[in-house]
């Protein structure tokens, strides 16, 4: 039992899909405006994720590994159809605000990375908790980024007024540029940055070492 | 249509502000050959794919399209991501066989990324906000190339950073993939600054 938690709990921030893999950063960087639209994208992610890696799990002896990545791109792509259509039908303005990016679930490295790297090696069961535990990763820093953008920017989270901003009467004036793109850049890059400070062995080793300058007597 | 083509390179651009095709982006930035062909790789098949996407969209999925043979009802519109993504990938299958037929130069000069280009999500990006912003067959050409040359640009400029950092000195933890993401930050940026403005 504590080695199957153990796939759920790894990529939490040990090894973490988004700031150590690399995997799935557009999706997270482009959603993560407000934190409604945040937690939507997280949701349809894990749940992709969870049975894109269970179904390639179960048929995994019997895919031909010339045709392996048509086959994982095909369950994905008609997994996320499904999600695509339900978000249309039950949560229509925020699947409008998501835009495109639930459909770009299928070239989300991050879905086909954890089917090609673990599910097509791994049982059913230790593959779908692989699959929520990349999931709870990517949901977290989601999840983290949306709070600070969402807060920063409007001043509300989940759309409750959390610091009056000025226009009605209050003294929190709304930083503008939280809401743009340039933002969501800053913010994973220095959330990184506060990771590998804590977890130091996830500092990436000097490609080119500088030579300590001698000092002449 | 100077606008859209000036737009989708500059206000639009897939990396910078719509986050699209990010993850090849930051892995394959390190020397400014490689972001080069992959860049020249990159606007090739989307001046291909979103044309092409357009006429199966228009042709095959869109409601009404099978009203020539009597099934005016249809209406396959759920089908465009297992359509794109097929299409992108034979595309760039074809892409790659062609070149290694004709033009061997290039297409050792591409390796290992014209394949990996099926699972960028600037190709299917691009092929799905020309069905969002239903662009006619023209403009999703010309919105083909603008937007390839537009990531084109971005990895180059990014490319070209990357190598004059190599040998700064800064905080450990920042090495790497930390200090990328506040890079393109920084571009991102400069990039916004085109905003509004037109020709």
């Amino acid at each position: 039992m504590a080695a199957l938690m153990k796939h759920i709990s790894t990529p939490l921030i040990n090894n973490n899909p988004i700031t150590l893999q690399i995997l799935g950063i557009c999706s997270a960087l482009a959603v993560t405006t407000s934190l409604s639209t945040a937690l939507t994208m997280s949701l349809a992610l894990t749940v992709v994720l969870c049975l894109a890696s269970g179904l390639i799990s179960l048929i995994r002896n019997h895919i031909p590994s010339v045709i392996r990545l048509i086959v994982q791109i095909t369950i994905i792509a008609s997994l996320v159809i499904v999600i695509d259509e339900i978000l249309q039908a039950y949560a229509f303005q925020i699947s409008r605000q998501l835009s495109i990016f639930v459909g770009l679930i299928v070239t989300n490295c991050l879905v086909l990375g954890r089917a090609e790297a673990f599910a097509m090696r791994n049982p059913v069961v230790p593959s779908i908790l692989d699959g929520l535990g990349n999931g709870l990763g990517y949901s977290l820093i989601l999840i983290i980024v949306g709070s600070i953008r969402e807060l920063l920017g409007a001043g509300t989270l989940l759309n409750y007024v959390v610091l009056t901003p000025v226009s009605e009467g209050g003294w929190f004036e709304p930083l503008g540029l939280m809401q743009l793109a340039p933002s969501a850049f800053f913010i994973i890059g220095l959330l990184i940055w506060l990771i590998r400070t804590f977890w130091t062995q996830q500092k990436e080793a000097v490609k080119f070492e500088l030579r300590t300058r001698s000092v002449r007597s | 249509m100077t606008e859209l083509l000036i737009a989708s390179i500059f206000q639009e651009n897939l990396a910078l502000s719509f986050f699209l095709g990010i993850c090849t982006f930051l892995a394959v930035s390190e020397r400014i050959e490689t972001a080069f062909g992959l860049g020249i790789a990159v606007i090739v098949v989307q001046t291909i794919t979103v044309p092409v996407n357009n006429l199966i969209y228009n042709g095959l999925l869109i409601e009404g399209a099978w009203a020539f043979i009597g099934l005016p009802d249809i209406d396959l519109t759920f089908l465009k991501l297992v359509a794109f993504i097929g299409l992108i990938a034979a595309m760039v299958q074809i892409l790659e066989m062609s070149l290694d037929r004709f033009v061997p130069t290039l297409y050792r000069a591409l390796g290992i990324f014209l394949p990996l280009l099926t699972v960028n999500c600037a190709i299917l990006g691009g092929s799905l906000f020309m069905v969002e912003r239903q662009y006619s067959f023209t403009d999703s050409i010309i919105y083909g190339f603008g937007s390839g040359a537009g990531w084109a640009l971005a990895i180059v400029t990014f490319a070209a950073i990357r190598e004059r950092l190599k040998y700064s000195d800064m905080p450990a933890g920042l090495r790497g993939l930390g200090n990328a993401f506040l890079i393109t930050g920084l571009i991102s940026l400069g990039f916004s600054a085109f905003a509004g403005a037109g020709l």
